[in-house]
This record gives structure tokens, sequence and C-alpha cells, in this order.
């Protein structure tokens, strides 16, 4: 029983990051119509955003005054933080322990405006291309902002600490009246299932509850209509190609500490969040969503011994095999509409 | 001759002709001089080339002519090696059995994974190929281990039954005695030619690929491929059902991969599952893009530019760019090394993705476009001076 809640809790934040890059997907394939290879560099550039904002805070200049002498008798200068000088000792510490929840305001403005600049420069050139080209074209770019990461920050997995609070692991089993350690989960990945639920309740209730989601909404169902109704849809599914990076960066700002960030992260994960989004169904948000949680919990369950002694191997393909499935027996999906991507 | 036109028997003349010559062709500098590095007239590079041609023009058969955009060729290549490298080590040293077996394997398992996949068309049938191929990446490093061996790829041991070989057979792969690796070097001068037996067997299993696709281009079953991109559901309205020749052409370009992974392990017996990774399936997508797909050079041109330059520009590095700028002032010198450095040496990939980026923007036909391209200006400015810019080519 313990085994099984601790999966399940293993599932959910796997599947908080699936759901999250495969929402943005669909974000710009409900709205744009165009298949978004790049998607999973943006996830991972999100996630170098929080690798520079830890290095521009550990940014440091030798103090003008010696310290004291090294043991060669020479006299040391000891580092000096500068934000630590700007803004206090202490002010300047917790910035520096905080930077990855901090680099989510450093992100947001980065990535909306790599999404638009991708949009208007690049992208909105292909809307009447095959999406052979896009996926082609989009392919290209991941590979370049893939090899730009690598450039300036190097092939090696570069570790990003969680803030020290968050460091620890939190007994879960105790709560629920099991023994203590049976259920041991870091608090940093409960964090990072929570903050993902908390933006994809808000990309929902902003498509939901603004007037400006409803025109988004209606432009998704009919951009023929709402273009003729003088409303100008291209400039919002612009913003809301901006708002679909934001998220996958957000994604990858918070990933960081779960895993080090790495140059070829976003093609890892843009594997398999293509999986999810045709799991759940193009073009469906909720069904990106559901996907994204289902297939990370089952993917954590194949890796249980007990599963793994029946069916060796299981843990390393049950993704493909329950995409293969759903694909042949649900061709559009678990939630997919009616029309869309059929021809 | 042999059932072609005039035309497409040049096509064909000249690739034979290239690839016989290409040890010759393929080293222009001399051995001692700076622009050796340059030369990529090396027995491993050049069997690269061909056996990667092959792959690429196996992958036109199928997206060149049908449209069907797959990512997971890569499995029927590994799928190939493997089978070859179990030949070599159960059978014979030779490397017919070897490649034939090779074939034969990715024949049937692209039948499995084609029958399935086909299902589905568009990106959903990029998906499931992705899917497929990544499910045998991931089973072909962890639970098929013992067929495999996993991590480290499948060798020979001199231990190995080897049931046809004789006593004092060859221990490495062979043509009836033959060596692939061994060769003849010619010294012209300060020239260097090696004439290798591997690459000439290589490049003789590709010109007949290429002849055999030649023949797929232009038979009836060719057209009806061509029917299915443009329009597959007027196929299907009008009776006639596509599952068949699409199936057909999936196997076929399944063959060719399993070909060129059966090549790729008897020049080095050796495979490893890395072969069948999903990166692996994207750059013959870019072979066949960059030369230009559904063409029947660009495949070839696309797979022999990529490989020439992921060996020569991946040798350029900090020191070389010095000596070619040296005969600037220092200031600039350092300036144009620092700019051009990111594109070269270890960063030849970000060179890769933006040509691609590139090609497929302004360039949807491939190199053979480009090409295509300047052949038609030059002509119309000879014929016909005062034919206006914006003249519309019909549509095929």
């Amino acid at each position: 029983m313990d085994a099984i809640l601790l999966q399940l809790l293993n599932g959910l934040d796997k599947g908080s990051a699936y759901a999250l890059i495969a929402l943005g997907l669909t974000l710009i394939f409900g709205t744009l119509g165009v298949v978004n290879f790049a998607h999973g560099a943006i996830f991972m550039i999100g996630a170098f955003c929080a690798v520079t904002l830890s290095k521009i805070f550990s940014l440091s200049h030798l103090a003008s005054e010696p310290s004291g002498t090294d043991f060669l008798g020479k006299p040391k200068y000891e580092d000096i933080l500068y934000i630590k000088e700007w803004f206090g000792e202490s002010a300047g510490a917790w910035m520096l322990d905080w930077s990855v929840p901090l680099s989510i305001l450093f992100a947001i403005p980065v990535m909306i405006a790599i999404g638009f600049i991708m949009e208007r420069g690049l992208i909105k050139h292909f809307y009447k291309r095959p999406h052979a080209d896009q996926i082609l074209v989009t392919f290209g770019l991941a590979i370049v902002l893939q090899e730009v990461i690598k450039y300036f920050y190097g092939a090696n997995p570069i570790p990003t600490a969680a803030p020290e609070a968050f460091r620890g692991s939190f007994d879960f089993g105790v709560l629920l009246g099991f023994d203590p350690n049976a259920i041991i989960y870091p608090y940093w990945r409960l964090i990072y299932f929570a903050f993902s639920a908390l933006i994809i309740g808000g990309v929902f209730a902003f498509l939901q509850f603004t007037t400006f989601g409803m025109v988004v909404r209606a432009g998704m169902a009919d951009r023929e209509t709402v273009g003729l109704l003088g409303i100008n849809i291209d400039k919002r599914f612009t913003i809301m190609f901006g708002i679909a990076a934001a998220v996958a960066g957000l994604a990858g700002v918070m990933y960081a500490p779960i895993n080090s960030p790495n140059y070829h992260m976003g093609m890892d994960f843009l594997v398999l969040s293509f999986v999810v989004v045709v799991v759940g169904g193009m073009g469906s948000l909720p069904g990106a969503v559901l996907a994204g949680f289902l297939l990370g919990i089952l993917e954590s369950f194949a890796s249980m011994n007990e599963v793994k002694n029946i069916l060796p191997g299981i843990d390393q393909i049950i993704i493909y095999v329950v995409a293969i499935i759903i694909l042949l027996t649900r061709p559009r999906g678990l939630m997919g509409r009616k029309g869309v991507m059929e021809e | 001759m042999l059932g072609l036109n005039k035309k497409d028997l040049g096509v064909l003349l000249l690739v034979a002709l290239l690839a016989l010559a290409a040890p010759i062709l393929l080293n222009p500098f001399p051995a001692d001089s700076g622009m050796a590095q340059f030369n990529a007239g090396y027995p491993d590079l050049m069997q690269r080339f061909v056996i990667f041609g092959i792959f690429a023009i196996g992958y036109n058969i199928l997206f060149g002519l049908t449209g069907y955009l797959s990512f997971g060729h890569a499995a029927f290549l590994g799928v190939g090696s493997y089978s070859a490298v179990w030949m070599m080590k159960l059978l014979s040293m030779n490397v017919i059995p070897a490649i034939v077996l090779s074939v034969i394997v990715a024949g049937l398992f692209s039948v499995v994974i084609g029958y399935v996949s086909l299902r589905r068309s568009g990106i959903y049938f990029s998906i499931l190929t992705l899917a497929f191929a990544q499910m045998s990446f991931n089973l072909a490093y962890s639970v098929l281990t013992p067929i495999t061996n996993g991590e480290t790829g499948l060798q020979i041991s001199l231990s190995d039954p080897r049931v046809l070989d004789g006593a004092n057979a060859p221990s490495y792969p062979n043509l009836f005695g033959a060596q692939m690796n061994s060769a003849a070097t010619l010294e012209l001068g300060s020239w260097s030619f090696t004439f290798s037996v591997g690459y000439y067997l290589c490049a003789f299993l590709m010109l007949v690929a290429f002849y055999i696709s030649i023949r797929i281009f232009r038979s009836p079953f060719g057209l009806m491929l061509r029917a299915v991109k443009s329009n597959q559901q007027r196929m299907n309205y009008t009776g006639l059902n596509t599952k068949p020749y699409t199936l057909a052409a999936f196997v076929i370009s399944g063959m060719y991969a399993g070909l060129a992974g059966g090549l790729l392990a008897s020049m080095d017996p050796l495979a490893g599952a890395e072969r069948m990774q999903w990166t692996a399936s994207g750059e013959v997508v870019l072979m066949t893009i960059l030369g230009g797909a559904g063409t029947l050079l660009g495949p070839v041109l696309g797979a022999g530019f990529i490989k020439y330059f992921e060996n020569i520009f991946s040798k350029i590095n900090d020191n070389v760019l010095h000596g070619w700028f040296s005969f600037m002032p220092d200031g600039l010198e350092d300036f144009i090394v620092t700019i051009i450095h990111p594109f070269v040496g270890k960063g030849w990939h970000l060179t890769l993705g933006l040509l691609f980026m590139l090609v497929v923007i302004f360039l949807p036909g491939g190199l053979v476009e480009g090409g295509q391209r300047i052949g038609r200006m030059f002509r119309r400015k000879k014929s016909d001076p005062n034919t206006p810019d914006g003249e519309t080519t019909p549509a095929e």
C-alpha cells in the first residue's frame, strides 16, 4: 500500500512536468495550428534561466583589504558577492539561496520575449506551409537553440540547488498513519507539483474567465469568423504563443533543482511531451493535462520491482506502448476534438 | 539500356563514375599540404558517405514519394547492424550472409511497424514511428541485453562459433577472403590515394540501390506513391486501397536502412544501441531534406554533404583558423576567429541546424532545387533576356 502511494507521488511530479510542457504545446497547436518541435528547447532555456540567475547572483569581486594571510604568508583577499554588497549581508545570502524561485520573475519576461521573437520572426511564415515543414523548421530551431546554450554553458549538467528550506524530505506516511520513513518525499517535488497545479489552473482560468481568453477560445474554434468580426486574432494568438513559451519556461525553471539542467534535456522531454499531446488529443487542453499526469503516474508504477518482475523492461517502454494502443484504438486521443489534424 | 531513359542513364552513369573515382576526386590536395585536412578520400569517411547515401536513398522512397514523415528509421538501421554482427558471430566472417540477413530482418521488422503505423497519417504517423523507434532503443539498452549487449555494444570475439568458417579463415569481415579493411595505396608525387575493398563493396551496393530507386521512381508503382502524396483522399474515393502501396514503400525503405546497417557492421564489426536513437532518425531526415526530398540525386548529395562537413568542420579548431587568417592585422584576425569559432569544431551542429533551417525556409527543394534555380537563371539569361523576372513555373 505504501509503495503504491509512493509511486503515485513520484508519478505526480514527473506528470506535472509532462503536463506543463504538453499544455504549452497544445496552446500553440490549438491557437496557431503549428506543430512546434522547438518547445522542448524552450523548456530547456527556462531551466537555464534559473542557472543564469544563480550565476549572476554569485558574481563576486576580490575585497580591497586583505582579510588575513594564507598558508604561504601572502595577504589573502576574500571574494565579496556583489549582491551582498548591494543589498546587505543577510538579504544577499537570502537572494542567493532563493535564486531558483526568484528566477521565476526573471524567466517570465525572458520567455515571453523569446516566444514573441520566435512567432513573429519565424513561425509566422509557416502557417500556410504543410505540417511537415513546420516540424522540420522547428526541429532545426531546436538544434540551434540547444547548440547556442551548449556554447555558452558547456555540455555538462549544471547543478542548481533549491532553497535551503526545501532541501529536505517530507515524511508523508506519518500524516496518513503509516510507519515513519515509509513514504518519504522531497519537499521540492511537492512544491513542483503545487506550482504546476497553480500554473495549469491559472492558464485555464485565464482562458475561461477573461474576455481575452474568451476571444482566444473563439479563435481556436473558428479563426475566420472571429477575424470577420473585426478582431485582430493574430495579435492575440501571438500573445498566446508568448504565454505558452512562458509556461514551458517556468516548468523548466522549477525543474532545475530536480534534474541538473544540461543542453539536451529539452530534446529528452520533447519526445515524451509529444507523445503526451497525442495521447491527450491534439488541440485539447484538458486532454494534455490529463494525459501528462496519467503517463507520469503509469511510468512510475511501471518502474516498481513487482511490475518489472512480471514484465521485464516495461518501465522503459510503457509510455510508448500506451501511446500506440491509444492511437490505434482512439485515433483522436483521450479528449481530442473532431476535425483536428485529421486530413 | 537497363530499362532507363537517356537522362536517367546519364544520372546513373554520373553517380557510378563519381563513386568509382571518389578516392581520387576526394583527395585533391597533396598529403603534406596545409589543405590536406579537407581531403575526404580516406576509406572510413568514404564508406560512411555511401552507406548513409543508401540510408537516405531508401528514406527518400518513403518520404520523398509518399510524404509520410517517419521519425523512426534509425531503428531499422540498428536492427540491420545487430543482425549482421550476429551472422558474423554465428555463421561466418564473410559479409554476404551478414548483409542478406540484415536486409531480411529489417524488412520483417518494418512490415510489423509499418503495418501498425500506417493506419494513421500526418503527425500521428510521425509520432507512432518515433514511439516504436524509441521503444526499440530503450529495449536494446535494457531488457534485450543478452541479444544486444546493452551499452557496450555487440562485438565479435575469437571464441564465437562461426560454423561455416574453416580453421584459418580471416578474423575480420571479408568477401571471400578479401578483407574489408585491406586497401591499396597509390602514391603520385605528394598525392596519396587509398583504394579500399570495403569502400568499393559499399559503393557497388549503393549503385545497385540507386538503380533500384530510379526504377521505382519511374515505375507505375512510384507514380501511385506520388499520387498518395498529392491527394490520398481522392485515391481512396476512386476505390483504390492505398495501404498496400504505402506499406510496400515503407518496407522497401526499411530494407534500405537495414542494408545500410548491415554494411556499417560489415565495415566495422560493432553494433551499438545509439544507432537507433531518435536523433539518428532525425539525421537521415536532415540528409534527405538538405539534399532535396523527392529527387533522385538529392539524398545522396545530402548524405555526402552532411557527413563531409561533420568530419571536416569538426576538425577545424582555433589554431587552424588563426593559420588561415594570419595575413590580416592581429586585431582583425582575432576578431574574425572569435566570430567563426562557435560554428566550427565542436560547434558543427550549430552550423548544421542553421543551414537546415535556411534550407527549409528558403529552399524547400533542398540543394537540388538550389542547383536547378542557378541553372535556370543562367539559361534564361542566355536564351531570352527579356523574360520578366517574376515568371511563374507551372505546377507539377
